[in-house]
């Protein structure tokens, strides 16, 4: 799932400390699961920027309404007349959810309220960690299932560096070193005739290093 | 001859190398690097010009490395892919090449985190073993890395480090190994205090032949204080101090000269393990502490002139 931080709360009022009326938006799909900016999480920003404009004297009405899917236009469809009611929407969704609305509704405003951080897993209740950079061109077969442009701290794909230690990355002993866990995992596989030989420089044009990426399937699309 | 080095012509005449480090200014000041060459020059075979140790801006290496060879000391240029795309390396190594630089040395690089831009974006498009095999390429088949070719090719006697200390253990030969496969004609290696667990990577390296294959160079390098020995033993990743190094420092009366002291001790003994070609001196911001090293481990002087 996509992962992220709701901003702090003094950044999102400054956003609209100047507007009367706003719609907090929330996507009940992966922002929830992170208890970042599903439903609930909507309420309770809702209920702070309301006792904040109490507090500042600000004449400031603020309206909530979560979708399922804030990156489907079936689902964005469904913010339309709130949209229109107010002055500024604050999205709770990831970065492709607010920029979903803002492309639906061109002549409103919309304002992030989530950092989006990346894709993750949910490691245990209460901790997200991150797991792919999209690089485009999935090399897990050759890693033992683990991702090492994403979980070495420097992307090697001919590890580990002399700064794995204890099983620990050189940039801190709260980070596994994912050289060290690939190594583990495959010996345990009996599979380390996987790291023989170099692997040869990445193709990153299939990363965002080649721009803006974008799949296109002519058979799903609706005929024209 | 690969370049044509003087380090490259004392190695493969069977000469025992010296070689040191020299950390380059904050600064555009030439002064400081001027005055670290003549400390060193005479004393060793080549110096490492650092690039952007541990992240933090200095001086580039390139740069650094023309002065000390236009005053007579080798540089030994180091270039790492944390900084640099593809692009920007094989330009910089065109560049290096034209303006004399003929040793060349391949790392990844410490993390932007630990140094002074901290919010830097770290490129690492390439890893250290894709470099050297680049650079190799480069010197050898006349190739940039996406297969051009080039009319005049530069010339690297190429170098990288390694950590005999780091993790997993069992598989670090392995990865010098990958090293040798990539074209590196010179290793040198993290600093050694511990000469026990060095032997047996070493024992490691003899196992699979790669001491005949490539030079390996001891890093060393000399403590000032406890407090230093302490906090290189619990600080910094990669680093394996045994606490006899940390006790000899507690009870030296002159922590210095007992720093020198163990460095020369421990080079003695790494002397004599079998595949051994060189020591690496690593006084970065103590250059002065070199040729006293040097000349109490008996390895002056310098073969001159070759
Ligand atoms: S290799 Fe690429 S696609 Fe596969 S997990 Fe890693 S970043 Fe994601
Ligand atoms: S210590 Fe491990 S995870 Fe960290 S940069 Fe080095 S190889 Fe990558």
């Amino acid at each position: 799932m996509i992962f992220g931080e709701q901003k702090p709360l003094e950044e999102v009022e400054e956003m609209i400390k100047d507007c009367k009326k706003i719609l907090i938006a929330g996507c009940n799909t992966c922002v929830a699961i992170c208890f970042a900016g599903g439903e609930k999480e909507v309420g309770i920003l809702a209920s702070a920027l309301r006792m904040r404009a109490k507090m500042a004297n600000r004449e400031q009405e603020v309206i909530e309404q979560t979708v399922q899917r804030q990156c489907e236009w079936e689902f964005v469809d469904e913010l339309k007349e709130n949209v229109e009611k107010v002055e500024v929407v604050v999205s709770l969704a990831c970065g492709a959810g607010v920029q979903a609305v803002a492309e639906r509704f061109p002549r409103a405003f919309i304002f992030p309220g989530l950092n989006t951080t990346g894709i993750a897993i949910t490691e245990e209740a209460g901790v997200w960690a991150e797991r792919c950079l999209a690089c485009g061109n999935c090399i897990l077969d050759k890693t033992g299932g683990i991702c090492p442009i994403t979980r070495c701290s420097k992307g090697l794909l001919n590890g580990p560096c002399g700064g794995s230690q204890n099983g620990k990355c050189e940039i801190s002993p709260d980070v596994p070193c994912a050289w060290q866990l690939i190594y583990d995992r495959l010996k345990v596989l009996g599979k380390l005739d996987l790291l023989d030989g170099i692997k040869p420089p990445k193709d990153w044009s299939t990363s965002q290093s080649g721009g803006p990426r974008k799949v296109v399937r002519e058979d799903l699309k609706s005929s024209s | 001859m690969k370049s044509g080095s003087n380090l490259e012509k004392v190695l493969t005449s069977g000469q025992f190398a010296v070689t040191a480090e020299l950390g380059p200014p904050k600064g555009a000041d030439t002064e400081v690097v001027r005055r670290k060459v003549e400390i060193l020059k005479g004393k060793v075979d080549a110096a490492n010009i650092t690039d952007c140790q541990t992240a933090v801006v200095r001086l580039s290496s390139i740069a650094a490395g023309v002065i000390m060879a236009q005053m007579g000391l080798e540089p030994v240029v180091q270039m790492t892919t944390r900084d640099r795309n593809r692009i920007a390396i094989q330009s910089d190594l065109l560049g290096a090449s034209a303006l004399g630089i003929k040793n060349l040395l391949c790392l990844t690089g410490d993390h932007p985190k630990f140094g002074n831009h901290p919010q830097a974006k770290g490129v690492f498009d390439l890893d250290s073993i894709q470099l050297i095999q680049m650079v190799k390429n480069m010197r050898d088949e006349k190739k940039f890395l996406n297969g051009e070719e080039m009319e005049v090719e530069p010339r690297f006697f190429i170098g990288a480090a390694e950590n005999p200390f780091a993790d997993p253990f069992e598989f670090r030969a392995t990865r010098l190994a990958k090293k040798v496969m990539a074209g590196v004609d010179f290793i040198q290696t993290q600093i050694v205090y511990n000469t026990h667990k060095f032997a047996h990577w070493m024992e490691e390296i003899r196992k699979l032949r790669l001491h005949e294959k490539v030079f390996i160079l001891a890093g060393v390098a000399p403590m000032k204080s406890v407090g230093m020995a302490k906090y290189m033993k619990n600080k910094v990743p990669g680093m394996d101090v045994p606490d006899e190094v940390v006790n000899r420092m507690e009870k030296a009366k002159e922590p210095r000269q007992e720093g020198i002291q163990i460095c020369v001790d421990i080079i003695n003994e790494v002397r004599k393990i079998e595949g051994i070609a060189g020591i690496h001196i690593m006084a970065v911001e103590w250059e002065e502490a070199v040729p006293e090293i040097v000349e109490r481990a008996g390895l002056l002087p310098r073969p001159q002139g070759q």
